[in-house]
């Protein structure tokens, strides 16, 4: 009841179709020496960036921080004046801001490594925890290793759907999806709890693939980190405020509420919008270091936007350049993008980059669409780019 | 007594839920990320120390006086302490002994660093340290120590650097008013490579039953001896050794002397040493083999370096403390190969064991779970 016929959706403003891969029927070709070729020049850029790292970087990531932890106490003392809604609201907006920083340009970061070689306790991947309810050990397998590792392969990379929806034409579609879009607008209201249940696998304990001896621990961690989240929100916070205790219940919500709004939108536009390709399990089975770059390559897209922009999507908004150097410091991407985005047209190969509501709205009509199987919307599994994975006799 | 730890019983809990309670809201970081941006001396459970003092001695040495945050539980002398300075973005650890009285009234302690040509860490504390200065501190840590009740005789043997926990212990019995036989018998290249030389030499001065005995190597004339260490050394420096306790830190070669004489002289149970060179890696015959991080899964020709560093250089950033196989942080599982240890000398080549980084080198084949 939520889907749109096909037809119709071309029309909706935010649709872009212009690198829709059905306008390019021919896919482009990499011989198997080109993909060795782009490997080794992805090597050497990051081989350059490693070299750069540094007191730069330390400094910046303590900017942040700095900032970050500004904006919380700015954000939590402003709840004392509910009666005062300009600056109630400004509280909510300072706490927003704060949780998405600590989320994704400090969280979401650190926990990949990006800031190890410092050697700061305080920022290594092994004991960094964020402000959201999902442990980090549980987010650190379902993320760092699993979605990074299996990128875009349907059946392997869990990310596809979260479980939950039709994400890729290449999964098979049934009458559960009719409710595509109200699915993804619950866990884009409720996206830190999705994460969080993410590496339970729910759909493989249902299927009796997964037994409760290897869930049972997740739980534990879930209840003992969540606890903690609820608990400092909703109740520690707002009692502080005494008289306001309601009020500030109010904010708090409001303030994860919208953090999971942003965070959700970020992340789906990472590998969502129109023109990301996807794999199968046979055409990615060992892959070399090239072969793996091509993939990371055609399975992510940007978003483009000011500075501001980028940091407060925690450089997620380069997604392709985090692919490609998951723990390289996120605040390097913009200036490897350009270089990133030359290679791909060296190669011929589709650099996915648009600005937010043209990726978002992509995502959505991706949502919609989803809903309804492949021989309404006339849509099959495209392939942009072919990989010659063997070499080919001369 | 008693009656001290009675009364602060009760406001013990209460100022326990206060600082849950700020734990809490402070949940899921720790109250010192919040706190350090303020004042990096204020913590909660961080240990750290300010640099209070910077004194240059010799022209490779600098000697710290550094205040530690309340944390601080105090040390025995001759243990040691990790000290942490960030040096282009990058904290680096080591470990260095305290050079003063473990009952320093101020609470302070007095760090001596020398600046090996190859220390990246001394360097940086001989070149850029200044008052002001916080860094990260460890708890005080290590088995070198004396035991109570203090022995009736006492001999101190150091070299080079090795001067500072024997110093310490010096500087220790003489605030108890140590009354026994003591003599510091320290070797340096030359009389102007002796740091703290005026301090020991006033020591030496105020108390009838403290000898102070100055080995030069490189210096023929000055001093007391010359030369290295030897059983007539020892004979002319402490006539009693036999009936001492020894307490032995310096560098390598000092170290094989002073334990070769000592077993000859089968004293080895009076021989208490530390070793305070970091370990170099020896690189004998040819190096080969492949070294394979389990857990990264990268792979790499085994360069003979300690496993730490070829771990390191193969981009893996193992947790690593004294980087001379005494704190144990580097500690990883051994799953299958033979691997050397640096320090012993022992080579060992059973699967699943927990090996020290730092001081182990892989011969042949090495898989490391990291
Ligand atoms: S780093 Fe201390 S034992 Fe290896």
């Amino acid at each position: 009841m939520f889907a749109i016929p096909s037809p119709s959706l071309s029309l909706l403003p935010f649709m872009s179709t212009s690198d829709s891969p059905r306008e390019q029927p021919v896919p482009t070709t990499l011989s198997y020496e080109q993909v060795q070729e782009l490997g080794r020049e992805l090597d050497e850029m990051r081989a350059r960036t490693v070299a750069k790292l540094g007191s730069e970087d330390r400094e910046y990531i303590y900017k942040i921080i700095k900032a970050q932890r500004g904006l919380e106490i700015t954000g939590r003392a402003l709840m004392y004046l509910p009666f005062l809604p300009p600056a109630w609201l400004a509280g909510v907006g300072a706490l927003v801001l704060s949780k998405i920083l600590d989320n994704m340009e400090i969280g979401h970061n650190v926990m990949h490594g990006q800031y190890d070689w410092m050697r700061e306790p305080e920022f290594n991947s092994q004991v960094f925890e964020w402000d959201t309810v999902c442990p980090a050990d549980q987010w650190k397998h379902s993320h760092n290793y699993m979605h990074h590792t299996f990128t875009n392969i349907v059946g392997k990379d869990r990310d596809i759907g979260y479980s939950l929806l039709r994400m890729d034409e290449g999964q098979k579609w049934n009458p559960y999806y009719l409710g595509n879009p109200v699915y993804a607008f619950f866990l884009m209201l409720l996206f830190e709890w999705g994460v969080m249940l993410h590496d339970l696998e729910i759909e493989n304990v249902v299927k009796g693939k997964r037994k409760w001896h290897d869930v049972k621990p997740l739980l534990g961690g879930m209840w003992r980190k969540a606890g903690k989240q609820v608990l400092k929100d909703y109740l520690i916070f707002p009692a502080l405020t005494g008289p306001f205790f309601a009020s500030t219940v109010v904010g708090n919500v409001g303030a994860n509420l919208i953090r999971n709004l942003w965070t959700y939108s970020i992340i789906f536009c990472g590998h969502f919008p129109t023109g990301v390709q996807t794999f199968t399990e046979d055409e990615t089975s060992d892959e070399s270091q090239g072969e793996w770059y091509v993939r990371q390559m055609l399975g992510s897209a940007n978003i483009e936007g000011s500075p501001l922009f980028h940091i407060m999507s925690g450089n997620l908004s380069h997604q392709i350049e985090h692919h490609l150097f998951p723990d390289l410091p996120a605040h390097r991407y913009p200036e490897l993008a350009p270089e990133v985005e030359a290679l791909c047209e060296k190669y011929g190969l589709p650099y996915n980059s648009g600005g937010f509501f043209n990726q978002i709205g992509s995502v959505w009509g991706k949502i919609f669409k989803l809903a309804l199987p492949n021989s309404l919307t006339g849509s099959k599994p495209t392939v942009g780019v072919i990989v010659e994975r063997k070499k080919v006799a001369a | 007594m008693t009656l001290h730890q009675k009364s602060r019983r009760p406001r013990l809990p209460s100022t326990f839920s206060l600082l849950s309670l700020f734990e809490a809201m402070a949940t899921p970081h720790a109250l010192d990320r919040y706190l350090e941006l303020v004042d990096p001396m204020t913590t909660v459970r961080d240990l750290r120390a300010e640099i209070t003092a910077v004194h240059r001695s010799t022209r490779d040495t600098v000697t710290l006086t550094m205040r530690p945050t309340q944390q601080w539980r105090g040390f025995e002398a001759g243990q040691f302490v990790q000290v942490g300075v960030v040096i282009d973005g990058v904290r680096h650890t080591r470990c260095y002994s305290p050079s003063c009285s473990q009952y320093r009234d101020d609470g302070r302690i007095e760090l001596t660093v020398k600046a090996h040509p190859e220390g990246l860490v001394s360097q940086h504390l001989h070149r850029n340290a200044r008052e002001g200065l916080v860094v990260s501190l460890s708890q005080a840590d290590g088995t070198f120590h004396i035991p109570r009740p203090r022995p009736a005789g006492v001999l101190l043997i150091s070299g080079g650097s090795g001067i500072t926990p024997v110093l310490s212990m010096l500087r220790t019995l003489l605030d108890e008013g140590y009354s026994g036989d003591l003599t510091f018998l320290h070797y340096a290249y030359t009389e102007s490579d002796v740091s703290h030389r005026t301090q020991l030499d006033a020591i030496a001065a105020a108390h009838d039953n403290i000898r102070i005995v100055f080995a030069y190597t490189d210096q023929e004339q000055g001093g007391d001896l010359h030369g290295f260490f030897g059983a007539e050394h020892l004979r002319s420096a402490a006539p009693w050794y036999a009936d001492a306790e020894t307490y032995l830190c310096g560098p390598p070669g000092l170290m094989r002397g002073v334990e070769n004489v000592y077993a000859d002289l089968g004293l080895e149970d009076r021989l208490h040493l530390e070793e305070f060179a970091p370990p170099l890696a020896v690189v004998t015959g040819d190096v080969g083999g492949e070294v394979s991080f389990t857990e990264s899964g990268k792979v790499g020709d085994n360069s003979g370096l300690t496993l730490l560093e070829q771990a390191e250089e193969a981009g893996l950033t193992p947790a690593y403390g004294c980087r001379m196989g005494i704190c144990f942080t580097c500690t990883s599982v051994k799953t299958s190969g033979c691997t050397k240890n640096i320090k012993t000398g022992e080579t060992d080549s059973e699967p699943d064991k927990k090996i020290q980084l730092c001081v182990s080198v892989p011969v042949g084949d090495v898989a490391i779970e990291i």
